[in-house]
């Protein structure tokens, strides 16, 4: 019979009150399903009834995960220079000496000059920002356009879906440079916005397809169905129950996208199409320096430097993510 | 603990004023091709023409094979899903085709149980807060400075520590996640539970314990169950009528005793002769009826009666014409356990099988 504050018959589990990690994942994983965020990893536990998430759990397996920590560390170091370029490079990135053209290293100027005699060193510190920005906001753009409508599309389904499924195919279709090629040589600002918008117009469908099958996914879950009988309303199912566990998969796609934004408005500002001088850019500046990468390479390599070692943080930390995300992985 | 005794709760026909009538209940998913312009070239007839009443503090066990529709029943009853055509009748209001705030009503006294507790429940929410959403849908069952008492005490209710509160989902095994699943459809104070397979996830030991705190509560707060399963046992031992479906219709509707000592359809007996039983002798003793074949499909369903393909007795008049779900007329008048509602027109008794709940009934 059911006994109050549950006595432990046969085989009904007691759930796990202080004894750490070991019994809720044993019990987890005993019963031959594997759930979503079973914690795993033995120095789990933390003290009693405290309540344990599949972030949690994430964050508890990314703290030790070194390939996070270097990334985390770079993205940090990054995040601060974009913000206080002035705290590492004291000279400014636009006042130039034709004089000291493609010059070399020397004290004062650890990276040595450009074609058109500026600092290497400073203009590599403040193009961190034009990528930064470039990147965080075209991924936030596009993860939150492409998750809008992926979401909304898998959840009611039915023709709207089916229009969004073939939009999505046309613009998959569309080549992202002959794309930036023709739309962006038509703009004549110099900011940073058309770049980002171009970004997000070609970059939802990625997002998209993915926020859809995530949502189908979770919208078959008896839980869903569950609050559906309750009589819940569509926006209660929407974000109670579907978005909080449909969006990892869309983080982990937007931060791994991070990377290849960073790369695409370098791509972009290289042909000529993308960001434009006074903007300081590390795409300016390779795109700038590649004419003369045998008699000066460290005008390109500078620059080119930073942009694959960021590039590769991005990734790097999205792939942590999504391997902390998963505890298939784990 | 074994064998609790329901009887008494209800008597085992339908009371006089049924809080649920279930008439022609037909459910038929189409089936579509083409991408962007679909067009129907056919229908899964998952439900087709399914009738019954539940009686208040009545249990109903509905038994029957993998897709022969009893979930989409359960759907249907709780309204995740639109019939096709057919009337369900909460208390004499039709359903339905209810929506809004009515609907929201009705939604009140029906609820439900699901069969995964690894799925029905939101792994991102506490327990208290998964139990709490009903409270939260109707505002007005609870006020907000109660329903967080209101949720220990169905914490309590259900045999789980009230301390419990605050964990999720992932911190709990099987069994102890369906009492969750079931505090949550008891929340809104319902009439009527539709339990769709809620025990067939779970281990062994831990149905029993499951089963028994649904028998607790319905004598405590005189709930009718819609009880689907396709263990025959478990169905025998907690309802006190039974209706055996097949490939989307009722086959046979009776009292537990009725449906499991004297079973008049060929399916039922089928199915009566593949339970296991646990006294070696008694296995030798049987007789084991064994089908041929698979069941059809049900886009494209035999005509007349569905099992014909699959029977032993079926003749010309099986593929002509359809077996009603009526009392056969070789045993009517005749006031016998034996007269049920059966759809076959060649209904007999048949001496079947020494059942594993009642060994004595042997021979």
């Amino acid at each position: 019979m059911p006994e109050p504050q549950g006595a432990r018959p046969g085989g009904d589990h007691e759930a796990i009150a202080s004894t750490g990690a070991g019994g809720a994942m044993d019990l987890a994983t005993s019963e031959g399903i594997t759930l979503e965020q079973g914690p795993e990893g033995p120095g789990g536990g933390g003290p009693a009834g405290r309540p344990r998430s599949l972030w949690s759990d994430a964050w508890r397996d990314l703290r030790r995960n070194p390939v996070f920590l270097v990334s985390g560390l770079i993205i940090v170091f990054l995040v601060i220079i974009s913000i206080w370029p002035s705290l590492i490079a004291s000279g400014n990135p636009l006042s130039c000496d034709l004089a000291k053209a493609q010059e070399g290293s020397r004290p004062g100027h650890p990276f040595g000059f450009n074609g058109q005699g500026c600092d290497v060193y400073t203009r590599t510190v403040y193009g961190a920002r034009t990528s930064v920005v470039v990147g965080v906001l075209a991924s936030l753009g596009v993860a939150v356009v492409g998750s809008v409508l992926g979401g909304l599309a898998g959840f009611f389904g039915g023709f709207w879906d089916a229009i969004l499924s073939r939009l999505t195919d046309i613009f998959f279709g569309i080549p992202v440079v002959l794309g930036g090629l023709v739309l962006l040589s038509v703009v004549t600002s110099a900011t940073v916005w058309p770049v980002i918008g171009f970004m997000v117009l070609l970059g939802w469908p990625q997002i998209s397809r993915i926020a859809r099958g995530s949502v189908i996914t979770i919208k078959q879950n008896d839980f869903v169905q569950a609050a559906r009988a309750l009589g819940a309303s569509n926006p209660r199912m929407m974000l109670r129950h579907v978005l909080p566990n449909a969006i990892a998969p869309v983080i982990v796609v937007a931060t791994i996208a991070l990377g290849t934004f960073i790369a695409l408005e370098a791509t972009l500002s290289y042909l000529g199409v993308g960001l434009k001088p006074p903007t300081v850019s590390w795409g300016i500046d390779i795109s700038d320096a590649s004419p003369y990468i045998r008699n000066a390479p460290h005008m390109l390599l500078w620059p080119a430097g930073a942009l694959a070692v960021t590039v590769l943080a991005f990734i790097m930390l999205g792939d942590a993510v999504r391997d902390a995300l998963d505890p298939k992985l784990r | 603990m074994a064998e609790p005794a329901t009887a008494g709760v209800a008597p085992a026909a339908p009371a006089a004023e049924p809080v649920l009538e279930v008439r022609d209940l037909v459910k038929h998913f189409p089936l579509t091709r083409g991408v962007l312009f679909r067009k129907q070239v056919g229908a899964v007839q998952a439900v087709d023409g399914v009738s019954f009443d539940l009686a208040p503090g009545e249990t109903l066990g509905i038994v029957g094979e993998s897709g022969c529709g009893k979930s989409t029943v359960a759907k249907m009853l709780v309204n995740l899903e639109r019939p096709t055509s057919g009337v369900i009748r909460y208390k004499g209001e039709d359903i339905t085709r209810l929506s809004g705030r009515a609907l929201k009503a009705v939604r009140r006294n029906i609820q439900m149980v699901f069969q995964d507790p690894y799925t029905s429940l939101n792994p991102r929410m506490t327990v208290g807060d998964i139990i709490g959403e009903p409270y939260e849908i109707h505002p007005e069952v609870a006020p907000k400075g109660d329903r967080r008492r209101r949720v220990r005490e169905l914490l309590d209710v259900v045999g789980l520590n009230p301390e419990y509160i605050n964990r999720y989902p992932h911190q709990f095994s099987g069994g102890q996640r369906q009492r969750i699943g079931i505090a949550r459809g008891l929340a809104l104070q319902p009439e009527i539970i539709v339990a769709d397979e809620p025990v067939s996830a779970l281990d062994v030991s831990v149905q029993a314990q499951v089963i028994n705190l649904m028998e607790k509560l319905q004598s405590e707060f005189g709930l009718s169950y819609l009880f689907i399963a396709h263990d025959l046992s478990i169905v025998r031992h907690i309802s006190d009528r039974v209706g055996v479906m097949y490939l989307g219709r009722l086959a046979e509707i009776g009292s537990d005793e009725e449906i499991y000592d004297h079973p008049t359809h060929p399916y039922t007996q089928a199915l009566l002769s593949a339970v296991p039983l646990p006294d070696p002798t008694a296995r030798e003793r049987r007789d084991r009826i064994i089908l041929s074949g698979d069941v059809p499909s049900p886009a494209n369903p035999p005509s007349g009666c569905r099992f014909r393909t699959r029977c032993w007795k079926a003749r010309e008049r099986c593929a002509v014409e359809v077996p009603e779900l009526a009392v056969p007329e070789v045993f009517r008048g005749d006031g016998g356990p034996a007269t049920h509602p059966s759809a076959c027109h060649f209904a007999a008794e048949r001496r079947t099988v020494p059942t594993a709940t009642e060994p004595d009934e042997g021979e």
